[in-house]
């Protein structure tokens, strides 16, 4: 069992090429995800969303490329910052934007916010605002693909400041012993709120930390879409063909503060800036499909329009749906008979 | 190519509480093409000083506010940008309020529906009553339950190869095998929330605590993950899962080992608690939790496993969850207990009995929902109350008991209701401290004649 690191950022090797349709796909998908949560903030900044809201700008390549390996059927589990796990997992703009604002026409009929929110179609099983219960849940999830024997993996995402939790380490302790089907997604976004990898950790190099329990470990280049999705193949089909669980530590990086109210002063002011200048997920797309010739300026400016339009239609949904009933308030304690 | 439309850049609230700032900074200019993402200001509040990005696309048309202005309101136009094929930001609507809001009463503790009469099972004539300890029965209500589902599994500490630490699981793994009956590391906050998971995705764990003290290592998952999850996801997700192992006192363990968890759990919306006193409950009330769609906390008692009590014989024995037991009938006080207290009670009913006190005992057997129904019923009709518990006695269970009196027989009291309860201690090894610190029928007998003033 290894851990090692990334061969050179993705280099691109034939294993990486993606048609027009995939690219296209991909580059939907993460704008998608980044014009959501620019207008989940903008509707934050006008008091139309409240509490916590933990935006995932900068980290779209992690789930988009995570879940074009996926097959359907396996399970989605992750932390806070989970608006993109959602839109990834094909959950509608709509009940998630609504979600946010509260609403009745949200996926938990406004009763869970940012934080918690859920899909058995989509085999999302959240939205979890402890740090680091997701990974023993989707643990459990896992072990229940290996209790009725079907083919599904489960794909629990975690941050760098969870991976210090100890639940974590009791999970990897489990899956490992028990061989159960599941992929780790470390998201190294480099800040656990506001303390920094280096300041919280004794071993940085995240994926090494599965090494004591047989969990091979991989550094992926989680700002590079293809880069992500050559080594979720790799981790899905090691989970699926019985070999136990995979670990992918993710390099990226949140543009944005932990959450909104947070101005980010615990790292270099321009860092953000040249980040987004050299490795942003959605521009490293848009170059690789045009210098490749996967896609025309014109394909993207149509893409462009619709998830504007999607993102402006979420946002005057979640504006118009009312709030929950009051007899909301007193629903959904017990399961109703 | 939509017309060009003019977008307002409002003054954001930058957390939840913030009503205005100072427009510290412009970063842009008129005549700047700017997009998505771009910093075009600097804002400060009274805690600290945040950077705005722009979500839209165009040319800056004009700057309303000069930089440096203070107490500037949130949404305030700040700015205008001409749009290029943008899609306008939609403007902020005013909040639709559902219906009016009625104000909130306290709301009726989740008790089973008005229509549906809980009640024991009838046991049909001829049935024979077999003795059985509490461990077996216990023991025969996993088995019965993994026999009649297969999504029922039991995980935990020593459950499978050495029969359960306190012999609870004993033949499970022979009759099972491993992938029903899963023996875990030591590692309770990881395996109870893999249960929750399991549960998550529909399966029906039971997972065994070997002691409810353990089970403080885990319980962010019982109330965080399994107790909220249904409510959080807007009833799309449950967390079919059984928590059960000995809750309390048990002997010459020390304060680690001897906590009573009781009114922990019953606190909590979204669980089902159970504390069970005999083997006939014991087994009817885990079939009961085995196959309830929520989560249920199963307290039981150390210093029962090993005794003999009446079950009735066969597999369809199930006690309904919400229901408490008058074990003994009486007219001069009512005292409620739960778990081994309630043999104390009975104790101390039989003894009041020979001063010509006369003892109503209710055994509340679940905590969550309580049955407050029983306990007022009875109180109404003896007038006077003890409650008695093994657990300490502040924010208690004998405290939500004469709460739940108060609201709804305080007309019908005769006396202030007394409760009975550990000392306000941790519970200490010595024999004789031990005893000084625990509960037991000489205080209930005590507390009775205080309150009936004999």
């Amino acid at each position: 069992m290894a851990a090692k690191k990334s061969s050179g950022s993705a280099a691109v090797s034939p294993s990486n090429l993606v048609n027009r349709d995939e690219a296209l796909a991909y580059y939907r998908d993460m704008l998608l995800i980044r014009r959501f949560e620019e207008r989940a903030g903008q509707l934050y900044g006008m008091g139309l969303i409240a509490g916590f809201c933990h935006l995932y700008i900068g980290q779209e390549a992690v789930v988009v490329g995570m879940q074009a390996a996926q097959k359907p059927g396996d399970q989605v589990i992750t932390g806070y910052r989970d608006h993109g796990h959602m839109l990834a997992c094909g959950m509608s703009p709509r009940e998630i934007m609504a979600e946010l604002t509260g609403r009745i026409g949200g996926s938990s009929r406004g009763k869970g916010g940012s934080m918690h929110m859920f899909s058995k179609e989509a085999h999302f099983y959240g939205g979890h605002g402890i740090v680091g219960a997701q990974v023993a849940l989707g643990t459990g999830l896992a072990l229940a693909n290996r209790y009725r024997g079907n083919d599904s993996v489960s794909v629990a995402y975690f941050g760098d400041g969870a991976a210090n939790q100890g639940q974590v380490y009791e999970s990897f302790n489990m899956a490992s012993l028990w061989k159960l089907p599941v992929v780790y997604v470390i998201e190294n976004n480099q800040y656990a709120m506001g303390t920094s990898v280096a300041r919280a950790s004794a071993e940085t190099e995240l994926f090494k930390r599965g090494i004591s329990f047989e969990i091979v470990g991989e550094e992926v280049d989680g700002m590079d879409v293809l880069a992500v999705r050559k080594a979720a193949e790799r981790a899905l089909d090691h989970a699926r063909s019985g070999k136990g669980p995979f670990l992918l530590e993710m390099k990226t990086y949140r543009y944005r503060g932990h959450s909104m109210s947070d101005p980010a002063k615990y790292r270099p002011k321009d860092e953000p800036k040249q980040v987004r200048d050299t490795r942003d997920p959605i521009e490293h797309m848009r170059h690789y499909g045009l210098e490749n010739g996967l896609f025309t300026e014109e394909d993207l400016k149509a893409i462009d329009r619709d998830v504007k339009e999607i993102v402006a239609d979420a946002a005057d949904f979640a504006q118009t749906s009312p709030e929950p009933d009051p007899s909301e308030l007193m629903r959904h304690i017990y399961v109703e008979a | 190519m939509e017309p060009a439309l003019s977008i307002e850049i409002l003054m954001p609230a930058l957390s939840p509480t913030m009503e205005e700032g100072t427009l510290a900074k412009w970063l842009v200019q008129v005549g700047d093409t700017v997009k998505s993402g771009d910093i075009i200001a600097e804002i400060e509040t009274d805690k600290a000083t945040m950077e705005v990005e722009t979500i839209d696309e165009g040319v800056v048309e004009a700057l309303l506010v000069a930089a440096g202005s203070q107490g500037v309101k949130v949404n305030t136009p700040i700015a205008r940008i001409s749009g290029d094929e943008v899609v306008s930001a939609p403007a902020p609507a005013p909040t639709p309020v559902a219906a009016t809001l009625a104000p909130v009463v306290a709301p009726a503790p989740v008790a089973a529906p008005a229509s549906v009469v809980l009640a024991d099972p009838e046991v049909p004539a001829g049935t024979p009553m077999v003795k059985v300890t509490l461990r077996d029965a216990l023991r025969d209500a996993m088995a019965e339950e993994m026999r009649r589902d297969p999504d029922v599994f039991l995980m935990g500490e020593e459950v499978g190869q050495y029969q359960g630490a306190y012999k609870v699981s004993r033949g499970l793994l022979e009759e099972f095998g491993d992938r029903r009956v899963i023996d875990t590391p030591i590692t309770e906050h990881g395996f109870a929330g893999m249960g929750v998971g399991a549960a998550m995705a529909g399966l029906k764990p039971i997972v065994e605590f070997m002691t409810m003290n353990f089970a403080m290592q885990a319980i962010d998952h019982i109330i965080n993950s399994a107790a909220k999850v249904h409510y959080m996801s807007g009833g799309q997700i449950s967390a079919p899962i059984v928590f059960r192992g000995p809750n309390g006192a048990a002997s010459r363990v020390g304060a680690q080992h001897s906590h009573d968890y009781s009114s922990w759990y019953g606190n909590v919306p979204g669980l089902k608690v159970i504390a069970p006193y005999d083997a006939a409950d014991a087994k009817g009330l885990l079939k009961a939790a085995i196959r309830d769609p929520n989560p249920v906390v199963f307290l039981e008692h150390e210093l029962l496993y090993g005794i003999e009590f009446d079950v009735p014989e066969g597999d369809d024995w199930v006690v309904p969850i919400g229901k408490a037991k008058v074990r003994r009938e009486g007219t001069d006080l009512t005292i409620t207990a739960h778990s081994r207290m309630v043999g104390f009670a009975l104790q101390a009913a039989e003894e009041l009995a020979t001063l010509g006190i006369s003892a109503e005992v209710i055994d509340l057997r679940t905590l969550r929902p309580l049955d407050t129904d029983t306990i007022i019923a009875s109180v109404k009709k003896t007038n006077r109350l003890v409650t008695a518990e093994e657990g300490w006695g502040p924010m208690g269970v004998g405290a939500e008991v004469i709460a739940c009196v108060i609201d709804g027989a305080f007309d019908w009291l005769d006396a202030p209701p007394v409760r009975v309860h550990q000392k306000d201690t941790p519970l200490p090894y010595a024999a004789n401290l031990e005893k000084l610190s625990l509960p037991n029928a000489a205080d209930i007998v005590a507390a009775a004649r205080a309150v009936t003033n004999r």
